[in-house]
């Protein structure tokens, strides 16, 4: 059922992830396999750094790592910032990029402390459009388990995450609406936005 | 309706007519969460699993005769007879409902309530709704919610200790599941710059899940899509 074996291939490229983030390669068909095993791959990262037991601020950073290797920053902040995100200067969009990751990095970050001891399996995958869902069960102490499933695609060239849903509650849709009531709350000022992300 | 593909924000369709007295209500859920539940949420996630484990156990149990009612009137003969099954077992061998050996053989609860019974009926979701106490819902799941209480079986089929306890071990088990999920729910109702949207949206979506009621939202949110420039975020 778990499919822990890795290509080739997706092992270069995950191992390569940072060479390869800055070369216009152009982009391979991504496998069910491939991406299960980014998953696998992330879920144990992210087990070791839960385990390590180090402070919280230290755990965070590892976190923000984590995401920038194994996620696409740049769609998900994209995404995030929405229709707001037009209007918006290239200097602003890459500052919000960066500022966002920190803000993700906290948010779920301090909650890893919920996922201790718990393990995520992975059931199989499914191709959905042009990317792939991998489905995962989260097992945890104190809750019965639940349907987690990690949306991955290959836009920039190598597999990353771009999507997480959670027993149907997507990230993405999430984020969109705090980022947006966020900006709101702000009188629509991207600048200050930034400035309070980080 | 679900299937506009232009659509902002796919699978996020909102029905929120009454959202003044919904916000209304919100807050005074949340104040409700500040001075009760959450520090009840506070004692139990102190507790050892030892205590608070039975107490989940024994409130899922005396739950189990109403899913298995709702079971029969939606016609799913499987989830009827596993809730069932887990009924007799973990009330007899369970000592009562406070283990769950069941649930170690495999038959795990097939959870479901008279809201979903009127999704399988037809009734549409209708409108979004924060009720007192029992906050995020929508007029049908207002309706489940009390039918459910009005008419539980378990008034017929439990022993004196499981009608004795049921509200009582139901009120705990709340605190425990707040206990739990402590920091997650804080960051939704404490954290968030517009924490009733964070509510409505997060409970619709995985309510509309539970129900199988929709094609999932995310499966339309595409990074090779050119609804979205990434232009400058690279």
């Amino acid at each position: 059922m778990t499919d822990q074996t890795f290509s080739r291939r997706s092992v270069m490229a995950l191992g390569g992830a940072g060479a390869l983030a800055a070369l216009p390669l152009p982009s391979f068909a991504l496998t069910g396999s491939e991406a299960e095993g980014l998953v696998t791959s992330a879920v144990a990262e992210i087990n070791v750094v839960i385990q390590s037991g180090a402070n919280v601020n230290s755990m965070v950073n590892s976190f923000k790592g984590i995401f920038e290797r194994y996620s696409d920053t740049s769609y998900v902040a994209a995404y995030a910032l929405g229709n707001d995100g037009r209007s918006a200067s290239d200097a602003q969009k890459s500052a919000f990029s960066d500022a966002f990751g920190n803000y993700l990095a906290n948010k779920y970050g301090r909650r890893f402390n919920e996922f201790a001891g718990g393990e995520i399996q992975v059931q199989g995958s499914k191709t959905v459009n042009s990317f792939i869902e991998v489905n995962t069960v989260a097992v945890l102490r104190n809750t019965s388990p639940f349907q987690v499933d990690f949306h991955v695609s290959d836009r920039p060239g190598r597999p990353v995450f771009f999507n997480l849903i959670i027993e149907g509650i997507n990230m993405l849709l999430s984020e969109r609406s705090e980022i947006g009531a966020m900006l709101d709350a702000r009188g629509g000022n991207l600048d200050a936005l930034i400035r309070d992300l980080v | 309706m679900l299937s506009a593909c232009t659509a902002p924000q796919p699978g996020a369709e909102l029905n929120d007519p009454y959202e003044a007295s919904n916000r209304a209500s919100y807050v005074r859920s949340v104040a409700l969460d500040r001075i009760i539940l959450r520090p009840a949420g506070k004692v139990a996630a102190a507790l050892p699993m030892e205590i608070t484990g039975p107490v989940s156990n024994f409130a899922d149990n005396v739950g189990l005769p109403g899913m298995v009612a709702n079971g029969f009137l939606q016609g799913d003969i499987a989830g009827m007879g596993t809730n069932t099954m887990r009924f007799l077992i973990n009330t007899t061998i369970g000592i009562g409902g406070l283990f769950d050996p069941a649930g170690a053989i495999g038959l795990a609860e097939e959870s479901t309530d008279f809201g979903e019974t009127l999704a399988v009926w037809g009734v549409p979701e209708g409108a979004y709704l924060v009720l007192p106490v029992f906050g995020p819902s929508t007029e049908r799941d207002a309706v489940g919610t009390f039918v459910d209480l009005l008419f539980d079986p378990l008034q017929s089929v439990g022993t004196m200790a499981q009608l004795d306890y049921a509200t009582g071990a139901k009120i705990a088990d709340r605190a425990i599941s707040r206990g739990a999920f402590m920091d997650t729910i804080d960051s939704i109702l404490y954290e968030s710059a517009d924490s009733y949207a964070v509510a409505r949206l997060t409970y619709l979506q995985n309510r509309r899940f539970e129900l199988d009621e929709t094609p999932p939202a995310g499966d339309e949110i595409d990074p090779f899509s050119d609804e979205l420039s990434l232009e400058g975020f690279e």
